[in-house]
């Protein structure tokens, strides 16, 4: 746009674009999950990768919820071995990242019966990988409410012994269980 | 031994899982059972978030693997277990991208989308628009309009932002569904009308009138989704910005009421946005009271985006930070690192000279725990510390040298070298010191560009310190120890000594002559090149060639040597048509900022290089020896805005219009413009525009040869913008059927000043015998009597006139403007301007010296 005066820069910019990335990371560091959308900022895997190494040594130890790396806003959560990173601009809310981490370790504690831990992450992969997609689609967040997240990751109808819950029981449960959680 | 633990850690770690130690060939000849029917869907649903689960560890499948694997993949649509067709969605949509043909899904996608099962409903149609280009997109287009306005929320929004992807492609077709979104705002749901004004905000981002109207009506009724308000605020912030009326207040009073919202997101999205606007709110208090607490949170989101946002403030509204000191005092030592460095460097930029010493015994506590992000901010707060308490810069430079002996990056390096650097230009005191930092850090500096850096200003600094030779045993180390372009970079440095320092001469020559055998071609021409000139004796020689030696912009200069071989190889070249490289405006300081990402800075030249190419026999024109800044001919409000760029050559200038159409019902053909010439110039040729669509910027070019004398060249011109108007479907942008109509739209007028054809030169301390030296050439001079009452404003609008930079006035009872570069055509200048006090206003004389006498006439001319 040539015509109009650049903007100062200082505001925030009024777009739906706002994740750039989320991943999940073991606890030596190495990649399970990773998305990132933006295709000018760590467009390669290589690149990904390192990024995530960096991002690993720098918060594994400090439990600090949030740092700004690489011109990146990081807010993280980690439990027993796993980590979990959203990443934004660096010139973004950082409110709204950490409600899509919120929404992120939230659904994915609920598809995992509250046993957030690797080896069980990863025999639930593929309902981890769909939860994913419904946090996030391209950049945008596509919702930030666990409950409706992990109700549209579909949980596995063979998983239930059938005839003694319905998909309606699961999700009230799961939503005794995170009542249960915040009130802690 | 190793090894075998590592194994068994593996081993317990991974406990069997079956992600570990994945085979990509394994896993694609597993993909082959889709093939076989029935399928048990729990297998092939793992054997899906294996081939997934490979890829996100970015392995690579070659075009044929991956369109393999995707067409078996489509074989799983036979299967209705609805976790499998979950995965396969998100398969399609991992492939899309590297596989071929995956249209051939569009007929099962589309069956789902609008089929009964709505958990299929929302991902089929995320799936569908990640494989469809903008043609095909026709075809879907109906029941896209009809998902987004669909009662189940999921696929609403899942319609709305797939449409918002697509409109990157295919922004036409997107508008269109704009009354859809305009109805899903309204929906009952939080992220559907989150998604809603999201893409339209999008779509209309550049009409002004319906965001107005828009923002305003939402305004008023306040949207559920904390999301949705954070977009809103931000819309909001962006129209007070670009209105400097009273009308924006509304937008104002709507941000400061969101202050009270109950969600935190959209509190601070408030606060920032308060804090940030260029335009003052009325009353800071309550958005920095709101930051103060987030300071106080618990969670370290809320701190740092509490302390950060005071941080900006401090350039702004330092009192309105100080009031927060004793917060941001207690997060000082807070466990999350960027808090307590924010938090220290913000008090540093408010507080007093007597906290310094104790806030930096804080931040060298944690400094090396910190991301380089945030060491660099810190150096940045200890640059403008030096520039504060000059009197401080013993303790700060010897900071900044332990900093600079740390581990990092090369930015952050160069943050620190660049404080040392400035330290040293800035304070005399602190020269030697900051000096002799830089001097023991290249004696073991990884960055070539740095020390290639520090070694240009050592050259250019150390020749006027009191013991120059203590410099050169640092400066000959590099010569011997590094590699080729800080061998060169040192060469040029000792040089400066050698023509600088008479004493010194006869070492550096021995010095230099040791290079002249030096393996690197560079390191030995530069060697040799240097010698000769010292060897001449000859001062000016020297001053012209070591000392001040003008430097031309880099990427012009390649561009003008590659036009150069391009049309006549066979003369010699001309660096003084080259233009000069324009001092870096001093950057806007925010006080303490995180780094963004920022886009490379351009120089308006190397901005249009790229659009003037387009103008035939451009090349004949020789190099471009300036182009001016941009000015407006319409006013900013008119259906047709139109700018003017007046690229200077040697003999023509080019007139660059650069037209916008704000019309979205029209569209323009045969664009010109109609010019009212003054008697001298004779315009040669013009580069129409062919047709200016809606708010896409299009340029006329005319070609006008100069006057041959140089004094008639200042001279005005009338401008009129001629042009065939074709209405067309606002939305579609289709040319409605028939012939347009001719119609004229007039300009200001524009005139060629004498500023248009000079490049101005900064000119330091040698401008006393530059002008000396020129004691012989042509010089004009006049006396003028100015009614203007004051000094000093006289004094800044011949700044103006003449294109010197203020920092050329030297004060005192008579002001003296000392500037001087080069004219078109390359013939140099200097002027000299005095300015006192007289009786009857202001007494201004002016001398001029050029080579060319006309071109001083032509200054003096400018002046009168």
């Amino acid at each position: 746009m040539v015509h109009t005066g650049t903007m100062e820069g200082a505001l925030f910019e009024p777009t739906l674009y706002i994740v750039k990335g989320m991943c999940i990371l073991d606890n030596d560091g190495n990649r399970i999950l990773a998305k990132y959308y933006d295709k000018n900022i760590l467009p390669t895997a290589k690149e990904q990768k390192a990024f995530e190494k960096n991002l690993f040594n720098k918060t594994h130890r400090a439990n600090a919820e949030i740092i700004m790396l690489d011109g990146l806003t990081c807010v993280y959560k980690n439990n027993v071995d796993l980590f979990f990173y959203v990443m934004g601009s660096s010139h973004e809310n950082e409110l709204i990242l950490q409600s899509v981490l919120n929404a992120l370790y939230e659904s994915v504690s609920i598809l995992l019966r509250r046993n957030v831990e690797k080896r069980v992450l990863l025999d639930n992969l593929d309902a981890v990988m769909l939860a994913f997609d419904e946090i996030c689609d391209g950049g945008v967040i596509l919702d930030a409410d666990p409950t409706s997240i992990v109700g549209r990751a579909a949980l596995r109808t063979e998983d239930v012994p059938l005839g003694e819950q319905t998909v309606v029981q699961v999700l009230q449960s799961a939503k005794e269980q995170l009542k249960w959680s915040l009130l802690k | 031994m190793s090894s075998f633990k590592r194994d068994k850690k593996e081993e317990e770690d991974s406990g069997g899982s079956p992600f570990m130690n994945l085979d990509k060939t394994i896993v694609l000849q597993e993909a082959r059972y889709f093939n076989e029917t029935p399928v048990n869907p729990r297998k092939c649903s793992h054997i899906l978030s294996k081939i997934l689960f490979l890829l996100n560890q970015g392995e690579k499948l070659s075009t044929q693997e991956a369109t393999d694997v995707f067409f078996a993949t489509t074989k799983l649509f036979q299967s209705k277990d609805v976790m499998l067709r979950r995965m396969v969605y998100l398969c399609i949509k991992e492939l899309s991208k590297l596989a071929q043909d995956v249209i051939i899904v569009t007929s099962s996608l589309t069956k789902d989308m609008t089929g009964k099962e709505d958990l299929y409903r929302a991902a089929a149609i995320r799936a569908l628009c990640s494989i469809t280009d903008s043609t095909m997109i026709q075809a879907i287009e109906r029941y896209m309009k009809q998902a987004i306005v669909d009662k189940n929320p999921a696929v609403s929004s899942a319609a709305l932002v797939s449409a918002l992807h697509l409109s990157s492609t295919a922004p036409d077709l997107v508008r269109r569904w704009v009354n859809e979104a305009q109805e899903a705002i309204n929906s009952d749901n939080a992220m559907v009308s989150y998604h809603a004004l999201g893409i339209l905000a999008n779509t209309r981002r550049n009409d002004k009138l319906s965001i107005v109207k828009m923002v305003t009506r939402l305004a008023k009724s306040p949207l559920k989704s904390p999301y949705a308000l954070c977009l809103l605020i931000r819309l909001a912030a962006q129209l007070v910005e670009n209105d400097d009326s009273d009308a924006a207040q509304p937008y104002i009073e709507f941000i400061e009421c969101c202050l009270r919202h109950k969600s935190e997101m959209v509190i601070y999205e408030a606060a920032h946005a308060i804090v940030n606007l260029r335009k003052t709110a009325r009353d800071l208090a309550p958005a920095v009271s709101v930051l103060q607490l987030f300071c106080g949170s618990s969670k370290a989101c809320l701190r740092l985006a509490g302390a950060r946002t005071l941080a900006r403030l401090t350039s702004k509204h330092p009192t309105a930070v100080a009031a927060c000191a004793v917060d941001l005092e207690n997060l000082i030592s807070d466990p999350n690192r960027s808090v307590a460095t924010l938090a220290v460097t913000t008090l540093l930029a408010t507080g007093a000279e007597s906290s310094v010493d104790r806030l930096m015994k804080q931040i060298s506590s944690f400094v090396s725990e910190i991301s380089d992000e945030f060491k660099i901010v810190v150096v940045k707060a200890i640059r403008r510390l030096c520039q504060k308490f000059p009197r401080k810069h013993q303790s700060l430079a010897a900071f900044l040298a332990g900093m600079l002996r740390d581990e990092g990056g090369l930015e952050y390096k160069a943050a620190i070298a660049d404080a040392i650097i400035t330290l040293v230009e800035e304070n005399p005191e602190a020269k030697e010191t900051g000096l002799a930092h830089l001097c023991e850090f290249i004696e073991d500096c990884e960055h070539t560009t740095l020390a290639v850096r520090i070694l240009h200003l050592l050259g250019r600094e150390g020749p006027k310190s009191r013991q120059p030779s203590r410099y050169i045993r640092f400066i000959y180390n590099r010569v011997i120890l590094e590699s080729g372009p800080v061998r060169a970079a040192a060469v040029s440095a000792m040089a400066q000594f050698g023509a600088q320092r008479p004493e010194l001469l006869p070492n550096i020559r021995v010095l230099l002559a040791r290079c002249e055998m030096d393996d690197e071609d560079e390191v030995r021409d530069r060697a040799i090149y240097y010698n000769a000139i010292l060897d001449s004796g000859d001062q000016q020689l020297i001053n012209d060639f070591i000392i001040d030696v003008p430097k031309s912009n880099p990427i012009l200069l390649e561009k003008a040597l590659r036009d150069h071989i391009a049309t006549k190889p066979d003369e010699p070249f001309d660096i003084m048509t080259v233009p000069m490289e324009e001092e870096k405006k001093k950057e806007k300081e925010d006080v303490v900022e995180i780094e963004a990402r920022k886009p490379k800075q351009m120089t308006i030249e190397e901005i249009y290089t790229q659009q003037l190419s387009r103008v035939p026999g451009i090349e004949s024109l020789g190099p471009l020896f300036k182009t001016n800044i941009p000015i407006d001919l319409t006013e900013p409000e008119t259906e047709y805005r139109v700018r003017l760029l007046k690229h200077v050559f040697v003999r023509h200038i080019v007139l660059q219009f650069e037209c916008l159409n704000t019309l979205n019902d029209q569209i323009l053909e045969k664009v010109s413009v109609r010019l009212d010439c003054p008697p001298e110039y004779e315009i040669k040729s013009m580069l129409f525009c062919q047709r200016l669509v809606y708010n896409q910027p299009g340029s006329v070019f005319v070609v006008i040869e100069f006057p041959c004398a140089y004094l008639d060249s200042l001279g005005t011109f009338g401008a009129t913008l001629e042009f065939v108007v074709c209405d067309c479907d606002p939305n579609t942008g289709a040319p409605d059927p028939g012939e347009g109509y001719a119609d004229t739209y007039p300009l200001e007028e524009f005139s060629i000043y004498c500023l248009d054809q000079i490049r101005a030169r900064i000119m330091g301390d040698e401008w006393d015998s530059t002008w000396e030296r020129a004691a012989n050439v042509p010089e004009v001079s006049g006396n003028f009597v100015l009614p203007e009452l004051d000094p000093a404003t006289a004094a800044k609008s011949v700044c103006e006139v003449l294109g010197i930079p203020k920092s050329g006035i030297i004060d005192g009872a008579i002001k003296e403007i000392r500037g001087g570069g080069v004219f078109r055509g390359g013939a140099p200048y200097l002027v000299k301007v005095r300015i006192g006090p007289s009786s009857e206003g202001v007494r201004m004389q002016i001398a001029a010296r050029s080579p060319r006498e006309d071109v001083a006439q032509l200054l003096l001319a400018a002046l009168e």
